[in-house]
């Protein structure tokens, strides 16, 4: 009995000093060179794709999806408008920082409270999208323009979505319709190496490449 | 082009470099696993453990091995949360509870990843990175450590002897899942992945104000986490969150990380029991299923099936644009074939047959590859099943590679596929019996009750994705998952390795014309059956009450 316990702890020794230097190899090792490697090859990337405006302001990550609101909280209409983002929460542990905590509704397809959200949804994209001289047709509305992502930090919106808001964006910023078009067709990113994944327009890119059309106009 | 079109080739693309990996990943695992010379490193480790890479171990010492190992690492990462609070590196964020600390612990040495915190408002660098990650390599090092006793189990006679656990192990972590870890890191750091050791910094917003971003060592995280089928995000929002998975190409890149070492261990088990074609029978095996499965998914998921969907004009709920309904779908059932559970959609606002299939896929033990390790010994384990059945069809005493299946192996098998559905479905069932579990639902009816099947069927499996919906940090949740990965993860393992024992200590079979040929696909075909028909009869009317009731209705 008393041989069965000393070998269960010379046992449980060796894992110990095994876990150890493996924590040494895997968990500081590792992640070591792969930061250093990362950060003088990568290096932007490597930080979070920071994104600058045309006065060289940070605002924000090409990758990280970010709100378009006026001061009251509603959604700024000058501004191209990306995917909504209901799962998105705040911090409930560690209070003393204002983290996002990213996340989807995890809401199911038959749950009355999506149905109601993605109702208010289309029932808003319509209303705000459309002008004097455009109205949205319910049937032009695509998925993503209603449905909360996975992250809720969706960084893109389809193509279709993007077109959709183009009479809107024009009129706010006294932009011809031609103008902004054209300014979406730039931003518009295909399948990468024509196959994989879906087409996108950055959001946030579009939206600066916005704002140095109407100050330059 | 059209999405499906897309999709369709998104699969082949991935079918093409899994293949181009699998003849030099495999047989380079089986010259690891086979070789004689250690390299310096390696010395420097055993001598630091203090136990002689050359000693050869019967099964019950490479179980203890196993344990002892295991149960120190738990030990170590539950301490590890719990002091969280005053460790430096840890960005000031508080300890984790005791019953969440175990859960976790648990969950990352059971190679699940189950999560019931939020990473980025919970766990400092310190726990991420030197604890959380760590045991992403280890556990997953150890299930390929068990899968290849069970391999030398079949090749070696009339000895018992399977190998020593600690060279394998170490071999497992520095020889085979470094390299590739580092190279995959780095392709992701290439894509966008965040890869620096920040505190809580405040980055500026386009109109106005700032928003808190966390740093964090993400991309050598998440390259062991897909390459080690572990799943564990550094964000909630795991591969959806564009730090963790910025790009279609690395959505792809991560789906063959999963499926890279799981494939290709069928390889490796046919070059260490001197036939190439059984690994290419049990390799079709999996590949069948894998592809079947993503062609539902696909379906279902266009088809988009379901009030919100069809109101929406699309199942994009829960979805990323970049990756589209195509790359989810590859994702979602690879992640769930193999014992992975990151996710880069929520599963739970896939369309209720969807979500089906991803339940069915963790059902089927994850055999389809199944995890490091763990996908290719339950799938031998199957593969014994489907023998004995053959036999018993035809009356002959049963045979796996030159190895009698007499009725010790035949209980070991049984014993393994008995305990995960155990596990499910008394805790499912206790869940739902009990009154306060049930408030943890955040869906209604049958999906509410998929939430808590599928928590379940992803703990007992080692699988680690959710229904999120679920409120799973609560005593009882945190408990009970516990326990179910634990379970689920080591006494398995108990039985393949005394069955791995019992198959080396026999003397080989020759090979008569009455002899099963296991490498053809006639037996392809019969294992396939035998793994849809169990799972099939044992989850089928849980499933009924979830997810068909869901999607039929």
């Amino acid at each position: 009995m008393n041989n069965s316990v000393g070998n269960t702890g010379r046992l449980l020794w060796a894992g110990f000093r095994a876990l150890i230097l493996l924590t040494v190899v895997c968990g500081v090792l590792y992640p070591l060179a792969v930061t250093g490697v990362a950060q003088v090859a990568f290096h932007d990337k490597a930080n979070g794709s920071e994104t600058e405006n045309a006065d060289g302001k940070v605002v924000g990550s090409s990758l990280i999806g970010q709100t378009y609101l006026t001061k009251d909280g509603k959604p700024d209409l000058t501004w191209f408008q990306p995917r909504p983002s209901n799962g998105l929460g705040e911090n409930s542990v560690n209070t003393q920082y204002k983290l996002i905590l990213s996340g989807a509704t995890n809401l199911a397809g038959d749950n009355p409270e999506l149905v109601k959200q993605i109702k208010q949804a289309r029932a808003a994209v319509i209303k705000d999208n459309s002008t004097a001289t455009y109205k949205v047709r319910p049937a032009s509305i695509p998925a993503d323009a209603v449905t909360s992502s996975g992250s809720g930090l969706d960084p893109a919106i389809s193509p279709e979505y993007a077109d959709l808001q183009v009479h809107r964006v024009a009129e706010r910023n006294h932009l011809s319709v031609a103008q902004v078009q054209k300014l979406v067709d730039g931003h518009k990113d295909g399948r990468i190496l024509g196959f994989m994944g879906e087409p996108t327009v950055n959001v946030l890119e579009l939206n600066i490449a916005l704002q140095q059309l109407t100050t330059k106009s | 082009m059209s999405p499906v079109l897309a999709g369709v080739l998104q699969v082949l693309a991935l079918i093409a470099a899994l293949a181009l990996a699998y003849r030099p990943l495999g047989d380079y695992m089986a010259r690891v696993y086979s070789s004689e010379k250690h390299l310096r490193v390696e010395k420097w480790i055993y001598k630091g453990i203090g136990a002689n890479p050359n000693a050869e171990m019967r099964w019950t010492a490479y179980l203890r091995g196993v344990l002892a190992f295991s149960a120190v690492s738990v030990l170590f990462l539950y301490l590890m949360q719990r002091v969280q609070g005053s460790l430096p590196g840890s960005l000031g964020f508080r300890s984790i509870d005791p019953d969440q600390a175990f859960n976790t612990a648990a969950s990352f040495v059971a190679n699940t990843n189950w999560q019931s915190y939020y990473g980025e408002q919970a766990m400092g660098h310190v726990v991420q990175t030197g604890g959380l990650a760590v045991q992403n390599f280890v556990s997953a090092a150890v299930g390929i450590a068990v899968a290849v006793a069970l391999v030398r189990g079949f090749a070696r006679s009339r000895t018992g002897e399977l190998g020593n656990f600690w060279a394998d192990l170490v071999r497992g972590t520095v020889r085979i899942l470094i390299p590739i870890a580092v190279v995959g890191a780095l392709v992701l750091v290439a894509c966008g992945a965040i890869q620096n050791f920040a505190g809580i910094h405040e980055v500026g917003q386009f109109t106005g104000g700032t928003q808190q971003w966390n740093g964090g060592a993400v991309a050598s995280q998440e390259a062991i986490k897909e390459l080690g089928t572990n799943g564990g995000g550094y964000f909630n929002a795991n591969s959806a969150h564009p730090f963790e998975n910025p790009n279609a190409f690395s959505n792809l890149f991560e789906v063959f990380l999963i499926l890279v070492i799981p494939f290709a261990l069928t390889r490796t088990f046919g070059k260490m029991v001197g036939s190439i074609k059984q690994g290419y029978a049990i390799l079709a095996t999996m590949a069948t299923i894998w592809v079947g499965f993503i062609a539902l998914m696909m379906w279902t998921e266009f088809a988009h099936h379901g009030p919100a969907f069809d109101l929406a004009g699309g199942a994009m709920e829960g979805k990323e644009n970049r990756f589209g309904i195509g790359g989810t779908s590859i994702f979602a059932v690879s992640t769930t074939l193999t014992s992975t559970g990151a996710v880069d959609g929520f599963h739970s606002s896939l369309t209720g047959l969807g979500g089906g299939i991803t339940m069915l896929g963790m059902q089927l033990g994850e055999i389809a590859p199944g995890g490091t390790g763990s996908g290719l010994y339950g799938m031998l384990i199957m593969a014994i099943i489907a023998v004995f059945i053959a036999g018993l069809m035809v009356g002959r005493t049963p045979e796996y590679l030159g190895k009698k299946i007499g009725t010790r192996e035949i209980k070991f098998a049984a014993c393994y596929i008995l305990i995960t559905p155990a596990l499910v479905l008394v805790f499912t069932a206790l869940s739902m019996a009990l009154p306060t579990p049930k408030d943890s639902m955040l869906n209604g009816g049958a999906h509410g009750f998929s939430e808590i099947l599928y928590a379940f069927t992803s703990g007992a499996n080692n699988n680690g994705s959710a229904f999120a919906g679920l409120s799973a940090d609560t005593n009882w949740f945190n408990t009970t998952i516990g326990l179910a990965m634990l379970l689920g993860r080591f006494l398995p393992m108990v039985f393949v390795l005394a069955l791995a024992g019992s198959l080396a200590e026999q003397k080989p079979i020759p090979e008569t014309a009455g002899t099963l040929r296991t490498q053809k696909p006639l037996f392809t075909g019969l294992l396939v059956g035998t793994i849809l028909i169990i799972t099939g009869l044992t989850y089928f009317p849980a499933l009924a009450l979830g997810p068909l009731a869901e999607g039929l209705a």
